[in-house]
């Protein structure tokens, strides 16, 4: 049995938020390098530009590289070995958030209640999804989510039937009804199977593999890309102004589901795809 | 695609030189405004009372920074995306405002205002919000304080970097551009 302390959370939880918001992951950057090659439209690599630019300021000045630094989506994995003393592993989570966010100067982008809408301040609640595993580490992901991207999210139950191209076409669907919206070139998330919620959590945690990495099942290696391509062909481009890299990524998850059932969510993530991880 | 300089406040003639896709580089005076300060402009004018701010020929940045750290003028500051200010922007033109720069497509009842009043819509590269943050020189916060980062602040600018999405031709690069690119 090994104990982690409160306090340990919580300053985990707060570098991260900050680390995950000031440095852009190497894979998204190296990516963002390669479509500067790929890209036919003159503005389309204008922007690619920026956003390396852009990424190399935001980490030498340790500042935010998108003033939306999002919800605060944390997951944890915890060894079933492990043992949380002091207090509250959530409560120490949200603590981690609160400091982070205060602290390292994010923006606080959560309101109370969704309908109410008042700001709470601290950018808490995070959004907390938790597995038990074996061992006696704790494993802490924080991927702070914005609202453009998150808003061009979509969920569908297909039936059966609708098979491959159905998913196919949905998830070309979603990507061309957000255009320009979600802060493209975009990594694209996706979650075949399980049920209704289990599916939007598949297609977010795809969005924590790197960029550029293959899917180690050949069949869904093929799937991505396919997407890939044909995302590309869409014509939208950097930032929607028209061009060839609408996409740096997709990644599909599956998990197996229903007789009856085909569901499949899209989760868009902007080039500010952004997530850090530790291990306690 | 063109490059061009522009001082702002924008003349007729500024905006009426200007096509889709030209890369802008904005210096000048500009004021921020996202959802609720438009909605408190938008009422002064249905009430017939006096705006804080003097529209003609001005741009609106559709920004929420993020908080200023110590020593620094803004936050990461880049452009939310336009669509929600789309009900309350004709009413704005109309009184004389020239330029807005956020990201993502308007409504069609904006671009046609767009044309009708000679204006121009720029997107700014949504997310380069460090990069933006650089080229803002000085910040001042004019109106609605009780906003917090929505708050309406007044911006001096330097070589902010902008592309021209709809002109005051009607043309829409996001249109033309995917278009273009499809295969
Ligand atoms: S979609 Fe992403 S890059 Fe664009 S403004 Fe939102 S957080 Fe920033």
């Amino acid at each position: 049995m090994k104990e982690i302390t409160y306090e340990q959370v919580v300053e985990t939880v707060s570098e991260l938020c900050m680390s995950a918001n000031y440095y852009l992951g190497e894979d998204v950057i190296q990516s963002l390098k390669e479509g500067i090659a790929k890209e036919k439209s003159e503005t389309g690599v204008k922007v690619l530009e920026q956003l390396v630019e852009n990424a190399a300021i935001a980490s030498a000045n340790q500042v935010p590289m998108c003033q939306d630094t999002g919800v605060a989506v944390v997951f944890l994995e915890v060894g079933q070995e492990v043992h949380i003393t002091g207090g509250d592993l959530y409560q120490a989570v949200n603590e981690g958030v609160a400091k982070g966010y205060v602290e390292g100067y994010l923006r606080k982008s959560m309101v109370n209640d969704p309908l109410i809408r008042k700001n709470t301040n601290d950018n808490t609640p995070a959004v907390i999804h938790t597995k038990i595993v074996p061992g006696d580490n704790l494993t802490i992901t924080v991927a702070p989510k914005g609202g453009g991207s998150e808003n061009m999210s979509a969920i569908k139950m297909l039936p059966p039937s609708a098979g491959r191209q159905g998913v196919i076409d949905f998830v070309l669907e979603t990507v061309k009804n957000a255009g320009p919206n979600p802060c493209p070139p975009i990594v694209v998330g996706v979650g075949i199977g399980g049920n209704f919620e289990k599916a939007a959590l598949l297609a977010k945690e795809a969005l924590l593999r790197p960029v550029g990495s293959v899917n180690p099942n050949e069949e869904l290696a093929e799937l991505e890309k396919e997407l890939l391509e044909s995302i590309n062909k869409l014509g939208i481009g950097p930032q929607g102004f028209g061009g060839v890299v609408t996409a740096l990524d997709v990644h599909v998850n599956t998990f197996p589901c229903h007789i009856a059932s085909l569901p499949v969510a899209v989760n868009i993530n902007c080039h500010a795809a952004r997530h850090k991880t530790k291990t306690i | 695609m063109a490059e061009k300089y522009l001082k702002a406040p924008l003349t007729d003639q500024d905006v009426s030189e200007l096509t889709i896709g030209d890369q802008v580089y904005i210096s000048g005076i500009i004021y921020t405004a996202r959802d609720a300060a438009h909605k408190r402009l938008v009422e002064l004018l249905d009430k017939g009372e006096e705006l804080p701010l003097e529209l003609e020929g001005q741009i609106l940045f559709y920004v929420g920074p993020s908080p200023a750290k110590p020593g620094a003028v803004i936050g990461s500051a880049g452009p939310t995306t336009s669509y929600r200010m789309d009900a309350y922007t004709p009413a704005l033109l109309d009184k004389g405002l020239k330029g807005m720069i956020g990201k993502g497509s308007r409504s069609q009842e904006v671009k046609e205002s767009i044309v009708k009043n000679k204006a121009v819509y720029f997107a700014a590269v949504g997310g380069a919000a460090a990069l933006t943050a650089q080229r803002i020189k000085k910040a001042e916060v004019i109106a609605y304080p009780d906003l917090g980062p929505e708050a309406i602040h007044k911006l001096e600018v330097e070589n902010l970097p902008v592309i021209v999405v709809n002109d005051s031709f009607g043309r829409d690069l996001y249109q033309e551009g995917m278009k273009k690119y499809q295969s």
